[in-house]
């Protein structure tokens, strides 16, 4: 169930043998360790959900850093989830060229359809909706992103079929 | 016209490296190959090519500011990190012809001597990224990158490093940073990234649009890519409209045309909305002044539009259209929270004052604000720019002082009616 006000994550905190192979790759493309600590942390969440201080400890140790130097980077770029986050992340994008094309009337459909406010998460931990700035897709606007995948020229039909789809 | 840097955005799969070939790809390379190494640079700076991540900065020119003769290694480091709103022009290149954006990193490796490059895409460009690595993996297994390329005596890497988001990180000592591990926080220049970039060596910082030119300029060659745009301002390049027009999204265009065009013609924009009509455009991107609708009879490259009376830029080339429904205290309003959302708060007037102006636009927007606040906004813009380390602190000084300076009434009128009369969003 989630939880979302979890202080750390369930279970070892230990990467997958997979994500154990693409740590040495990432250390090995930048002449010393610290300069993976971005690519570390996207597959630390990707593998862990969120970047719990537990999380962030261990990458700290895997690169050899103070674990202030992970906090205060995990900190810095909004990528990066210090609590937990819903399954799907729906952003919206309402930066100036979406925003008069309807960005906001998208946000508040959502909003309404599920029940919760922007930074919010549905109480099933499917989903939580956010307010991005400028998607680079401004040309086909209003748009979201979901999973990394770009919706455009959204119509609340075309919104609620792509809602319906996200459990 | 004809299409140049997007001829493959069309084509199927020309994001593989057997297609991209098909339709002419590494022949320029090869072409280099044979080439003096020295021959290249000059090659660039008689094209003209001027920078596509927004300063316009010649590229020939930067490249030869890289030290030559050290046994320090140099890196390429391709600016991909596309967040200025209004434009979505680098996302479409790494997406739909990776390759291009490879083989011109290529070539600056064997040109420039360089170790590798590495590409700093935006991290919420899951297909870009995506695509970059599968031309990557190509590229090796076809011995295009790795060791000793086709026999060329190069070895030379290229990685793609994700961002997390920080729009700061366009900027391109933040992106340095940024790379290194690091919050994103612009450093003081000098010294510049040719001399002290990434890891602390020379390193070259262009954009993606820019790096994809270069194969083209080698094939063409100098004097057609010069010939194509207006004076200073070589080639074609790609404008990207949004906002209230007809025919929203991103055309080849010559460098150089008239902004009216764009925003009007057929080709293009297809002029406003029916019923509707044009107020104010922007035309390089929200940093960029905007300007009114009877100021559009310039040409859009980096020189004309820097002149009086339009004192604006061509930046990324993202024009964005807003016609009379459009509320311009609100879009200053909407601009200044992005500000101050995304300044990354090294500097006291930046970190401070855009949340100064993002408060007091939205009194002003919401009706709230006396008569006294319009001025005292233009005080902060003002004391902002060129006060802070990196550009970011000019940008918020221009772009909202374009909107006091162009549509003063409109602020005053929200001011004296005690609302905006504009419908909601």
């Amino acid at each position: 169930m989630f939880n979302p006000n979890a202080t750390d994550i369930d279970g070892p905190i230990l990467f997958s043998p997979e994500n154990e192979k693409e740590l040495a790759t990432l250390i090995q493309r930048y002449p010393y360790k610290r300069a993976a600590l971005i690519p570390v942390l996207h597959m630390a969440q990707s593998q862990f959900g969120w970047l719990s201080p537990g999380v962030m400890a261990y990458v700290a140790q895997r690169l050899e850093l103070p674990e202030g130097k992970v906090l205060q980077v995990a900190s810095f770029y909004t990528m990066f989830d210090k609590k937990p986050a819903g399954r799907h992340k729906v952003e919206v994008c309402t930066s100036v060229p979406c925003c008069m094309m309807g960005g906001f009337a998208v946000v508040r459909h959502i909003s309404e359809r599920l029940g919760i406010g922007v930074g919010e998460t549905t109480a099933d931990g499917s989903v939580t909706l956010l307010e991005a700035e400028c998607l680079a897709g401004c040309g086909y606007a209003p748009l979201l992103q979901v999973n990394g995948e770009f919706h455009e020229n959204l119509t609340p039909e075309r919104i609620d079929a792509l809602l319906a789809t996200l459990r | 016209m004809e299409r140049v840097i997007t001829a493959n955005w069309h084509v199927e799969k020309a994001y593989t490296l057997s297609v991209y070939q098909q339709h002419g790809g590494f022949k320029s390379l090869k072409k280099v190959f044979g080439m003096e190494r020295g021959a290249v640079v000059p090659e660039l700076i008689k094209s003209n090519l001027r920078g596509r991540g927004g300063a316009g900065f010649p590229v020939g020119a930067k490249w030869s500011f890289l030290p030559k003769g050290t046994d320090v290694p140099k890196y390429l480091v391709v600016n991909a990190d596309e967040g200025e709103p209004g434009t979505f022009k680098d996302r479409f290149i790494m997406e739909r012809d990776p390759h291009r954006l490879m083989e011109g990193c290529i070539i600056a490796g064997f040109t420039l001597g360089l170790k590798a490059a590495y590409i700093y895409v935006r991290g919420e460009l899951v297909l870009a990224t995506r695509r970059m690595e599968a031309a990557i993996a190509e590229l090796y297994a076809a011995g295009l990158l790795g060791k000793n390329i086709q026999g060329s005596g190069l070895d030379f890497d290229i990685y793609v490093h994700r961002g997390a988001g920080a729009y700061i990180c366009g900027e391109e000592t933040a992106l340095i940073e940024s790379l290194e591990g690091k919050t994103g926080q612009p450093r003081l220049k000098p010294p510049y990234p040719a001399v002290v970039g990434v890891f602390g060596c020379p390193t070259v910082v262009n954009n993606v649009e820019s790096i994809a030119c270069v194969p083209l300029v080698i094939e063409r060659g100098a004097e057609w890519w010069a010939a194509q745009g207006s004076e200073k301002n070589g080639g074609p390049k790609i404008v990207q409209i949004s906002g209230t027009v007809k025919r929203p999204g991103t055309y080849e265009v010559p460098n150089g045309i008239s902004l009216r065009d764009v925003v009007f013609s057929d080709l293009y924009g297809g002029g406003p909305l029916d019923g509707r009509t044009i107020r104010a455009v922007i035309p390089g991107g929200t940093s960029c002044p905007v300007l009114r609708a009877d100021q559009l009879d310039v040409k859009h490259d980096f020189d004309a539009l820097k002149e009086k009376p339009f004192e604006t830029m061509a930046g990324t080339s993202g024009v964005i259209v807003m016609d009379e429904t459009v509320c311009v205290v609100r879009i200053a309003a909407r601009i200044a929270r992005f500000y101050h959302h995304e300044s990354c708060g090294q500097c006291t007037p930046c970190r401070e004052g855009t949340g100064w102006v993002s408060k007091i636009l939205d009194r002003i927007e919401a009706g709230g604000a006396k008569r006294a606040e319009v001025d005292q906004l233009l005080d902060i813009v003002n004391n902002i720019r060129g006060n802070t380390i990196c550009p970011f602190g000019d940008a918020v000084g221009m772009s909202i002082g374009a909107y006091l300076r162009q549509f003063p009434e409109e602020f005053i009128a929200h001011v004296e009616q005690g609302r905006c009369t504009y419908p909601a969003w």
